[in-house]
């Protein structure tokens, strides 16, 4: 039932406006509003206890084991919201003077030097709202460089096969052409291709480390030696970052400039799709054009640096200075990790990944690199089910959610068929990692003897499987009245 | 080990398990040379109780002060339910719902934020959100230059009474793709955009209008005027409202005879906390025929194999996980829990609670000026009719006006001058439905002292304010 057929003409939630009406005739009559919104009527009850429900049809990292490929759905501490949401920082105005923001910004500036020394860069700034919007600010910043060195005739980006749909639509965000670039059968890069696709029209590559394939790039080196050759720059998507906290550093790595989503590797909420935040680290040739507001320490105070101090950076992107909120999130946990911390968390979600590849393989579930180690997170390619079985990995997907547990990132990357992307991190017990093996186990089982349970599933949830293609054919994207 | 759960005996029997000796060999495929030490920067972790007295001592330090700025963030009261429930572990630890029968919660509640945006806007259809207003302001405008097909334009009609934080930001997102932002100015009588500039690109190739309702010196424009010519000469109109005002103003889906082509902003004002600035979030409408155009998340209402009603993620075709290089946009994690928090707002509010809510910050706004005007030596700066911030002109160097009020823990507005140089001795002044008349009456107190010192000729004492 949707909030709007709980509605009743004139009921509402009193207490929640002033009490007195006000008049609006200063305001030209013209311009005032004339039809009403149809927003819902309710009382403060019905919306509790509506939104209350709604919740409960959420499958969530407090409630189930979320093993989602890429998005590391780690344990997000409550501290870090309850602190994050201390009345003297939840009700900071972003434009408040500097005598009033000290707290704030002290904070923000310790956040800037942990990430900058656990990714081994030089600079970071926190302007980004999120990982493509980090993606966007390092892309800029590649164009930023190559312009100011009047090495404009650089047109394209390099983007691996398997990565992440933000990448080359960044690249195009940004005015390049994306081109893409192979990946060997072993999970590495394939460097001949490399060799061919790079030139004097290549402005940089986009990377993933380890890969999206779970694999760690072996040739890393090389290849930051390929590419700065030719004249580009490297740059390194965070998104896999929780596997290498604290035991190697992207800018140990040849990378010139780097993304972090806070919302996976320093575990802010994910919110049902965000807010997340996604930091920007550079080399030191990028740090002139790090996007502002950025956060500086003359010794004594803290304060902003704004276009007035950096004026080559790339600008602003965002009205204030992102999404303040999380990055306290992020501060918060990382205080709570410290530097052994850190590097815990590479260690557990890496041991994590490789035993219940190790396991899954032990019963007969095929890796799709079985020679490589997993990384944080691992892919099972369920090929040989659904040829044999005739079942496939949205088929086991759904299953799963039958056993209460999400299903994995399925069907990416696009190179590997009928795959699971498996990353368990290193917030779960050994026992949610074998019961997610046990139930692998069972669907087979089920998909052996009763293919229907497994093919029609989900059962348990509020609803079976949807029709997407009615969804997009009959676009039905708000309630309207029935009379 | 903080968040960790393996015992001893665990982490023996899991590397047993994978034969491995140590958690380090399973690292032994990154190159030796390549990895790190000890993170010597960074120091030991703190306990739960360490921390809580590390942030308890920052939060004390920025002083809580009694706040009249605005300038696109906005103090509102936010009813308590609102955030208990957003904070349900349910609502808060769950991602994207790209398993939609295991995120019917989220799914429905954004269908319904989509219904109730799409009523306020009185336009055909919203997305799920976007980061903010301004870098929503800038997907639509990116938006727009692959829409309007009568136009070869890359060139958008932007004016100056835009907030400058959400042009600046508009121009870093669009610039590389060869889009150029032209300005419009404003009337210096009415702070309004000057139609009769307008009217001098009559004729010219734009892409879009932009209109902005209210504007950044929270004056109202001509809005119905400024989207009739914008279709009249062959360009798409883009609404940038304040959503709140939205419930007693004439929302931008009726704006002139056609209403706007896409409307955007900033939805802080709907449940969000001032919290430095985000995170906010960013609400995208537009019409229906330009649905498939739109950047973002859009859910659909669909069925199940059982022919019951579900919803579901839909229109994915336009988003970079499925068409890379080709999508309307790179946006993938979006605002989703703002949206969460708008939703239950909204709901607990309704109709009738904005529109009383808008009404009441109308009222203080004026009361305000009353007070401050009342002072002699202030006037408003401008004559054009405002919603609940206006600009103040003072009679003495702003930013020290403000730096004295800020000793005592008032901060008294926004200085124009920053990004206006021809309003260096302008002041931009909010109040919101949560000031009282004793808040205001405080702060005309202390202003007039400020001003009294300048009469008597002294240099006002320059106290800094201090957390004790």
């Amino acid at each position: 039932m949707l909030i709007f057929e709980h509605s009743r003409a004139g009921r509402r939630a009193q207490a929640q406006a002033p009490r007195q009406e006000a008049g609006l005739d200063a305001i030209p009559e013209k311009l005032h509003r004339q039809s009403k919104p149809r927003l819902p009527e309710v009382s403060e009850l019905q919306a509790v206890r509506h939104y209350t429900r709604l919740s409960q049809k959420n499958f969530s990292i407090d409630t189930q084991f979320y093993p989602l490929g890429s998005c590391t759905m780690k344990y997000n501490p409550r501290a870090c919201n309850a602190l994050a949401m201390l009345p003297g920082l939840l009700g900071r105005h972003p434009l408040a003077p500097e005598s009033h923001s000290q707290g704030f910004l002290s904070a923000m500036h310790e956040l800037q030097e942990i990430l900058r020394e656990v990714t081994g860069m030089a600079a970071v700034s926190l302007a980004p709202m999120a990982g493509a919007q980090g993606e966007f600010a390092g892309v800029a910043m590649i164009r930023a460089y190559h312009d100011a060195r009047g090495d404009s005739d650089r047109t394209e980006i390099l983007v691996p096969d398997a990565a992440h749909g933000t990448n080359p639509a960044t690249a195009v965000m940004c005015g390049y052409k994306a081109r893409e670039i192979p990946t060997l059968a072993n999970g590495d890069v394939d460097l001949e291709a490399l060799q061919v696709a790079l030139g004097p029209q290549t402005a940089g590559i986009m990377l993933t480390n380890p890969s999206t394939l779970g694999v760690f790039e072996r040739h890393i080196a090389t290849i930051a030696e390929m590419v700065h050759k030719a004249g580009g720059l490297l740059y390194y998507d965070g998104a896999n970052l929780n596997a290498i906290l604290g035991r190697v550093r992207p800018g140990d790595m040849g990378f010139d400039v780097i993304h972090m989503n806070l919302h996976k590797t320093f575990s802010t909420p994910h919110g049902g799709g965000g807010p997340g935040a996604g930091p920007v680290g550079v080399s030191e040739r990028l740090a002139p054009y790090l996007p502002v507001p950025m956060v500086g320490f003359d010794g004594r105070d803290y304060g902003w640096l704004t276009e007035k101090e950096r004026p080559e950076t790339i600008g602003r992107l965002s009205a204030f200075a992102g999404n303040a909120g999380v990055l306290l999130r992020a501060y918060v946990y990382a205080k709570m990790l410290g530097s052994e911390g850190m590097r815990r968390v590479a260690d557990y979600s890496t041991l994590n990944a490789n035993y219940m590849m190790k396991r899954l393989t032990d019963a007969g579930f095929a890796a799709a690199y079985p020679q490589r180690r997993a990384t944080h997170e691992f892919i099972i390619t369920l090929k040989k089910e659904a040829r044999v079985l005739g079942v496939n990995a949205m088929d086991f997907a759904k299953r799963m959610l039958d056993f209460g547990m999400h299903a994995p990132t399925t069907y990416f990357p696009l190179l590997v068929p009928e795959c699971f992307l498996i990353e368990p991190t290193e917030t779960e017990a050994k026992e949610a990692l074998d019961a997610f093996v046990e139930a692998m186990i069972r669907i087979r089982e089920e998909a052996q003897t009763e293919p229907e349970k497994v093919k029609g599933a989900p059962w348990t949830l509020p609803v079976r499987r949807l029709d997407d293609v009615r969804a997009a054919r009959k676009l039905d994207l708000k309630w309207e009245p029935t009379e | 080990m903080p968040f960790i759960p393996h015992t001893e005996d665990e982490l023996r029997q899991m590397l047993d398990a994978i034969g491995a000796a140590s958690i380090d060999d399973l690292f032994d495929e990154i190159p030796a040379e390549l990895r790190c030490g000890e993170l010597e920067g960074i120091g030991p972790g703190l306990s739960e109780m360490e921390v809580n007295r590390l942030m308890q001592e920052k939060a004390r330090q920025d002083g809580q002060p009694l706040c009249f700025i605005g300038a696109g963030a906005y103090d509102h009261h936010i009813p308590a339910a609102v955030w208990q429930i957003t904070t349900r572990g349910e609502f808060y630890t769950a991602y994207t719902p790209y398993q939609a029968e295991a995120s019917q919660g989220t799914l429905q509640l954004l269908y319904e934020y989509q219904t109730m945006m799409s009523e306020l806007m009185a336009m055909e259809v919203s997305n799920a959100s976007l980061y903010d207003g301004a870098s929503a302001l800038a997907e639509a405008v990116l938006m727009a230059v692959r829409a309007n097909r009568k136009s070869k334009s890359k060139r958008i009609l932007v004016p100056r009474t835009l907030h400058p934080a959400y042009r600046a930001t508009v121009r870093t997102l669009v610039k590389n793709q060869g889009i150029e932002l032209v300005e419009l100015p404003y009337d210096a009588t009415t702070g309004q955009t000057d139609l009769e500039a307008l009217e001098k690109h009559r004729g010219e190739d734009f892409a879009a209008l932009v209109a902005v309702q209210p504007n950044f010196f929270g004056i109202l424009e001509a809005v119905d005027e400024m989207t009739d010519w914008a279709h009249a000469n062959g360009m798409l109109a883009i609404g940038v409202v304040n959503p709140l005002a939205m419930a007693i103003l004439t929302p931008p889906g009726e704006w002139g005879e056609k209403g706007v082509d896409i409307g955007c902003g900033d939805c802080q004002p709907l449940g969000a906390p001032l919290s430095s600035g985000g995170p906010y979030f960013g609400f995208m409408c537009c019409t229906q025929k330009l649905v498939r155009q739109m950047p973002g998340r859009i859910i659909g209402r669909t069925l199940d194999l059982e022919g019951r009603e579900g919803f579901a993620l839909t229109l994915q075709a336009r988003e970079q996980h499925i068409r890379r290089s080709k999508a309307t946009s790179n946006i993938c994690t979006n605002q989703g829990l703002m949206v969460t928090a708008a939703t239950i707002h909204m709901a607990l509010l309704g109709a009738e609670g904005l529109a009383r809510v808008a009404a009441a910050c109308h009222a203080n706004l004026r009361r305000l000026v009353e007070k401050l005007t009342g002072l002699g030596e202030i006037e408003p700066a401008f004559s054009g009719p405002v919603f609940h911030e206006t600009v103040l002109r003072l009679p003495m160097e702003v930013p020290r006006v403000l730096r004295t009020l800020a000793a005592h823990n008032i901060l008294g507005g926004y200085h124009l001058g920053e990004e206006y140089p021809e309003l260096n001795d302008c002041l931009l002044v909010c109040a919101t439905e949560t000031r009282t008349e004793g808040d205001m009456d405080k702060y005309a107190q202390k202003l007039e002292g400020v001003l009294a010192t300048r009469r008597q000729g002294a240099c006002a004492t320059m106290v800094k304010f201090d957390p004790e």
